[in-house]
């Protein structure tokens, strides 16, 4: 017994409790800004906790990293630029909101950590640049740990479960943990490379049964380079077809992601897929809705959808909160911050919203 | 259909709930060398078929394995038997002989599902 809970350790990552500093996702705030939205209120409103959204923070660089543009030491600095900032604002828990960020802050750190002299060439180049200093943080989690973390205590406050209203049984989610969360570096993961336990707990924890498919561990198909050149999308949408295909005999409910990325990509691809292929994953010819960490939670808490901003996902969710039995407004679903109507999106010709 | 620009490729996703890996069974008591193979590819790249069309015996056994007789049925029919392969094999695989008995368990397949 003892070996295998020192076994275990290994497999478990230590999460700050309170006083975070929030580093923004490039993505997530472009196609999901309610997402993050809704982690500052949990945070701040359903978990009373001191996180701070500073003005002054910018990217990571981890996609231009990532396809060779951006290289490692102005990456670094960046990094350390936004470390600068947590430092000045007296923080020391680093929280970043997009998964590529969190590997690559890890990867910086790791770097700095092995190879003291990065480090120091790193705090030169920023000071030259800037006149900027900064401490490493004492603890970096992703979003996706921290709502782990409380995951029971937020239990104790939602209005809904992951439970079908009218069959009663479980909903069955598909986790995706993006690739950079514990794939590169296991032990900053929780549950490391092979057993990450980060999404599959939120399920579990929240009422749902988390479906184990084949694929399951398969890259979501972002691979950034893949993406950026119009000709290697075939490599991207490729792989989340792969995906898609090897869930779909265990009919998902939805799919939970932590990554910004990998939320955009098995989201828009199905219908990219939807209309070269003529081919949905669910039984309407919808497509499966893909929610990230921070809105399921919101969603379950009793946010409002729209506010959480689920309209801005290329599959619509209604089928899932209709499952739940969540109510919702459908007239406010295009409606602007002034209840004044918008001009709806189009419609795809396949995939039907 | 709409295109993008990119296409989607198919993956080589093998669903063993679907596929028939029986006639492998037979083929390796018919032509026990066989089971021999290392899939060192020294057989694919001796063949002279190969030189002129994109024939690979190496693929042929590859497909075989993975149970695509529809695909494979195709490829075979580019093989001459001439027996090159069998001179080079170094694990003494009757690559012609293999062949020639992947063709027959091919058809004899197709007969029975029709
Ligand atoms: S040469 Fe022989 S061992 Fe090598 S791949 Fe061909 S059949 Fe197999
Ligand atoms: S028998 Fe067929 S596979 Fe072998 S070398 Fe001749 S043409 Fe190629």
């Amino acid at each position: 017994m003892e070996l295998k809970k020192r076994f275990w350790n290994e497999y478990q990552k230590e999460i700050a409790d309170d006083h975070y500093f929030y580093a923004r996702s490039c993505i997530r705030q472009s196609f999901n800004p309610g997402a993050e939205a809704m982690f500052l209120n949990i945070m701040k409103d359903n978990l009373h906790k001191d996180i701070i959204d500073e003005a002054n923070q910018h990217t990571c660089t981890g996609i231009g990293y990532h396809t060779d543009i951006v290289p490692f030491y102005t990456t670094a600095t960046i990094m350390a630029r936004l470390f600068s900032l947590m430092t000045e604002a007296g923080y020391k828990n680093y929280v970043p909101s997009c998964v590529t960020s969190f590997g690559l802050y890890v990867e910086v750190l790791e770097t700095w950590k092995h190879d003291p002299e990065t480090l120091e060439k790193t705090r030169e180049y920023l000071y030259k640049a800037c006149k900027r200093e900064f401490e490493l943080p004492e603890n970096i989690a992703h979003s996706s740990d921290i709502i782990y973390k409380f995951r029971n205590e937020l239990k104790k406050q939602m209005k809904y479960q992951l439970i079908n209203k009218h069959t009663g049984q479980p909903l069955r989610g598909v986790e995706h943990v993006g690739c950079h969360y514990a794939k590169v570096f296991p032990a900053f993961g929780e549950g490391g490379a092979e057993f990450p336990y980060v999404l599959a707990g939120l399920i579990e924890s929240w009422g749902g049964e988390v479906i184990d498919y084949p694929e399951r561990r398969h890259c979501c198909g972002f691979g950034f380079r893949n993406y950026l050149v119009l000709t290697n999308r075939s490599y991207s949408v490729s792989n989340t077809y792969k995906k898609l295909e090897s869930m779909e005999p265990y009919q998902p409910d939805f799919i939970l992601t932590n990554c910004p990325g990998c939320n955009m990509f098995l989201d828009r691809w199905q219908y990219t897929i939807a209309e070269t292929q003529h081919k949905t994953y669910d039984a309407e010819g919808k497509g499966i809705p893909v929610l990230s960490h921070e809105e399921l939670a919101a969603l379950l808490l009793g946010y409002d959808p729209w506010k959480i901003g689920l309209q801005m996902h290329q599959v619509q969710c209604e089928s899932l909160m209709d499952k739940i039995g969540i109510a919702y407004n459908p007239d406010e679903k295009y409606a602007d911050i002034n209840g004044n109507q918008l001009t709806p999106p189009d419609k795809p010709d396949f995939l039907k919203i | 259909m709409k295109d993008f620009g990119y296409s989607i490729s198919k993956g080589r996703t093998l669903n063993y709930d679907n596929s028939d890996f029986s006639l492998k069974k037979t083929l390796e008591h018919d032509v026990v060398s066989y089971c021999r193979c290392i899939g060192c590819g020294a057989c694919a790249s001796t063949c002279s078929a190969a030189k002129f069309t994109d024939f690979s015996i190496f693929k042929c056994n590859m497909l075989f394995r993975n149970a695509k007789y529809d695909e494979l049925e195709q490829e075979l029919s580019k093989c001459m038997l001439c027996g090159k392969c069998t001179l080079v094999c170094p694990r003494g695989v009757n690559t012609r002989g293999m062949i020639l008995e992947m063709r027959n368990l091919i058809e004899k397949n197709k007969n029975n599902n029709e």
